[in-house]
């Protein structure tokens, strides 16, 4: 379970891009957040994992306080959280099973990764996991010779690797044609049941998330203006998410500030 | 384009003023070259005297005398050895200077400052001046020959491997330390292998400069072909000389071959 409490976040002195949000994703569900441009939804994901200091609040996965971890204790929270990316973030010159295994660099001796001598175990469960999302064919292959819906693939086996607690996505579609992303949305959705995990997804496309996920948290500005069932999802939220200018929005702020 | 244009036939480049300012800068630089020439000083009869001289030195060298050829090849051998060695080190001990020098793996400012003056203070010394340097360590012979191509050539290597460090896509880096990696394990996974292509491009290239270097460092007495030739010129052995040029001028071509073999190989 992981539980979000007034998380701040501010670059520089200007307006924070996260203002006092808070979020419970319990269990095992598929929560995607949608949003325009702008809106804080890929800070919010980075904030998890810390890859973006937050300024202030508190971020709990299953116990654990991860906004004041440092070093080592910070390493050792972040294998928990598995990440898939926009644009799959591979090393290109490393094979399909290098970049697999590269989840695991967190649990295994400097040595073994250097030398690239796996523990069986992993390379198993790495086999497993590729050939669940049909990419096992390719393990001897470099990363860049494969399609743009076979590299998320292995983004996501990458994330897996990790035996995480709770899995991160930020938009991980949007680099992809419709009916792949669609694939992908749906093998989300899958290894999420089979699993047991939760998976907290940023998107763009609305229709993927009503589609895919057991509900949708609307984020505007640095708040969350909307968390339901997608079918509660109707034109007048979408409205509320999406319309007016950033300009109309911050006089608002300015106007409840004072 | 505005309405006023229409109908106008004359164009220029320049406007007059930009034009007054080229020519200025023309007389100034003519200026210049005049006052250099004007201030070395230039004998020259011995410039025009230089076709005449330039044939007799040929005259004196041909034909080339092979008589110490066994010699010469070994000691071509030992420099092939100096500017190998050499590099290797080189480009081993570059390696962490490159990771302080790069603005984004570097630990801190200081660290950066570091790198960036042992670059810059390797780079800025020729090769042949630390050669007179560390003979005067180390005596004359091959050390004193390799620690100078080594000294010379850490800066070339670590500068344009900062450099191209410097130029990686961030994203994977991002990606691994998402998944909990320390600091080296993401440096091995994610930055080694894209720098990897610039790191044996770099190093085939300072093999082969250095391969050319390490024949002059015998002037200096740092070991090496260079001191034969040396021999050659002041005993007036014009014949052995000729021999030495022609085994330099075979080896550097040999080492375009290797070099050029070994980049269509690795890269």
């Amino acid at each position: 379970m992981l539980k979000i409490t007034d998380l701040v976040k501010r670059y520089g002195g200007g307006d924070p891009v996260l203002k006092d949000l808070s979020l419970e994703i319990p269990g095992e569900s598929v929560v995607s957040i949608i949003g325009s441009s702008g809106a804080g939804k890929s800070t919010l994901l980075r904030c998890i994992n810390k890859l973006v200091e937050p300024t202030s609040g508190s971020i709990v996965l299953n116990g654990t306080e991860l906004t004041r971890l440092r070093g080592r204790q910070l390493r050792e929270a972040r294998r928990k959280i598995g990440m898939v990316f926009q644009s799959f973030n591979l090393v290109d010159r490393l094979t399909v099973m290098e970049n697999v295994q590269s989840g695991r660099l967190g649990y295994i001796s400097t040595w073994a990764a250097i030398m690239r001598r796996y523990p069986r175990e992993d390379v198993r469960r790495a086999y497993e996991l590729m050939e669940r999302v049909g990419i096992a064919h390719y393990a001897n292959k470099r990363a860049d010779e494969l399609s743009g819906g076979e590299r998320q693939r292995v983004g996501v086996v990458r994330a897996l690797m990790q035996k995480p607690e709770i899995l991160l996505a930020d938009e991980p579609t949007a680099s992809l044609d419709p009916k792949t992303s669609e694939q992908i949305m749906g093998l989300l959705r899958d290894l999420s049941r089979e699993l047991r995990l939760p998976v907290l997804i940023n998107i763009h496309n609305v229709h993927e998330a009503r589609e895919y996920t057991d509900r949708i948290v609307g984020m505007r500005y640095g708040r969350i203006i909307f968390d339901d069932l997608p079918a509660a999802l109707d034109e007048e939220a979408m409205e509320r998410i999406y319309s007016g200018s950033p300009a109309a929005d911050r006089a608002g702020d300015m106007r409840q500030a004072s | 384009m505005t309405l006023a244009d229409l109908g106008r036939d004359d164009w220029t480049r320049f406007t007059p003023r930009q034009r007054m300012t080229r020519y200025a800068a023309f007389a100034v630089i003519a200026l210049a070259i005049g006052w250099a020439l004007g201030s070395i000083e230039i004998i020259w009869a011995w410039v025009w005297d230089a076709p005449e001289q330039m044939g007799d030195l040929f005259g004196r060298m041909y034909p080339p005398d092979p008589t110490n050829l066994s010699t010469i090849l070994q000691v071509l051998w030992e420099t092939v050895n100096i500017a190998t060695i050499a590099t290797a080190f080189a480009v081993i001990l570059s390696l962490p200077v490159a990771y302080l020098a790069a603005q984004n793996t570097t630990p801190n400012h200081a660290t950066l400052w570091l790198g960036r003056f042992i670059l810059v203070s390797s780079r800025s010394i020729n090769t042949i001046i630390w050669a007179l340097l560390f003979v005067a360590i180390f005596g004359p012979g091959v050390i004193a020959g390799i620690v100078a191509i080594m000294f010379r050539s850490i800066g070339f290597v670590g500068k344009l491997l900062g450099e191209a460090i410097e130029e990686i896509d961030k994203r994977p880096v991002e990606a691994l330390e998402a998944t909990g990696a320390s600091r080296f394990k993401v440096i091995a996974y994610a930055i080694v292998p894209q720098v990897m292509p610039t790191f044996w491009a770099v190093s085939i290239l300072r093999w082969d400069i250095n391969l050319r270097e390490s024949t002059v460092l015998g002037l200096v007495g740092a070991g090496g072909i260079g001191l034969i030739l040396q021999g050659a010129i002041d005993t007036f052995n014009w014949r052995e000389a000729a021999t030495v040029l022609l085994a330099i001028l075979a080896l550097v071509i040999m080492g375009e071959i290797v070099s050029a073999w070994l980049r269509r190989r690795i890269l």
